[in-house]
């Protein structure tokens, strides 16, 4: 597998998953995912949001926080609780915004696995509802985008088929 | 929970890889019923009951050809789901973009402190006696 491209997933009713490849050895990436001062410098909003506030405590029960500020002043916070953590392999966390555009909270299980120096990295979210899970991706959403057979073949793909010739 | 949401009733149909499987076949023309099941190892029945979800979900529809009556796939839902997954996708690569760049400076500064670790100290010699 190449390095470089993102595969996003609905592996079930509820979930959202992305995979990756980074050209990297596992511990690396699992610092970038997990100390401050590493997040602060990848982990930012949409344009002009920086992630301003990063606490991080790397242990079972310990808690996350997570605040983006935009240039004209707005902000957005988000907290989680980590369930597990199995460094430099896996982490299991809660996630919930302050102010929440999703009902609940929803559980992210980060999965390191390195072959050849390279780490494939998987972000499983799993939502309290399809519903809900539905509108995050919606969320993503632009409007606007001419239909083509290209995007057909792309959601083909990330839709996990297999097209055998009938 | 119930939802009268078009774009709801798309994703459900899309949860089944059998229905998927379906989709995939249609992309590659429209099919009758009998073309649709051969690959499966699966009754007409059950296949015809996957077809009423996707028709259901508006994505298939039956052309007006009366002898086959062949379906064929619309591509609007399809459509409108793939920009949600592309939008999100690409919120996520642009940050990973970000990552990939870290990672690199990261490397080389690992790269670098073993150097030092290895090469032996200039000064050591000259102060042993």
């Amino acid at each position: 597998m190449s390095t470089g491209t993102l595969k996003v997933t609905t592996p079930t009713d509820r979930d959202i998953a992305m995979t990756r490849v980074f050209d990297a050895p596992r511990a690396l990436v699992f610092d970038a995912l997990t100390r401050p001062e590493y997040l602060k410098r990848w982990l930012l909003g949409p344009d002009g949001w920086a992630l301003t506030t990063c606490e991080v405590d790397l242990r079972p029960g310990g808690a996350i926080r997570y605040v983006w500020e935009h240039r004209d002043g707005r902000s957005m916070g988000m907290r989680g609780v980590y369930r597990e953590v199995v460094t430099p392999e896996r982490t299991v966390a809660t996630e919930q915004f302050d102010d929440p555009w999703y009902e609940g909270e929803a559980v992210a299980t980060n999965t390191l696995i390195e072959a050849r120096g390279q780490t494939t990295l998987t972000m499983l979210v799993r939502y309290d509802s399809k519903a809900i899970r539905d509108a995050v991706l919606k969320s993503g959403m632009e409007r606007g985008v001419e239909v083509s057979c290209d995007r057909l073949a792309d959601l083909l793909k990330t839709s996990g088929v297999v097209l055998r010739k009938a | 929970m119930p939802s009268t949401d078009p774009l709801d009733a798309t994703f459900a149909a899309l949860a089944d890889p059998t229905r998927r499987a379906i989709l995939a076949r249609l992309a590659t023309g429209d099919a009758s019923v009998t073309e649709l099941a051969a690959p499966f190892e699966m009754s007409q029945p059950a296949i015809s009951k996957h077809l009423k979800v996707l028709e259901r979900a508006g994505l298939i529809s039956r052309s007006r050809d009366a002898q086959r009556r062949p379906r064929r796939l619309e591509p609007q839902p399809l459509a409108e789901v793939t920009e949600w997954l592309e939008g999100y996708r690409r919120f996520w690569e642009r940050r990973y973009e970000r990552l990939d760049a870290l990672l690199e400076e990261m490397k080389s500064t690992t790269r670098a402190k073993s150097r030092r670790r290895r090469a032996p100290r200039p000064s050591s010699k000259g102060t042993q006696r």
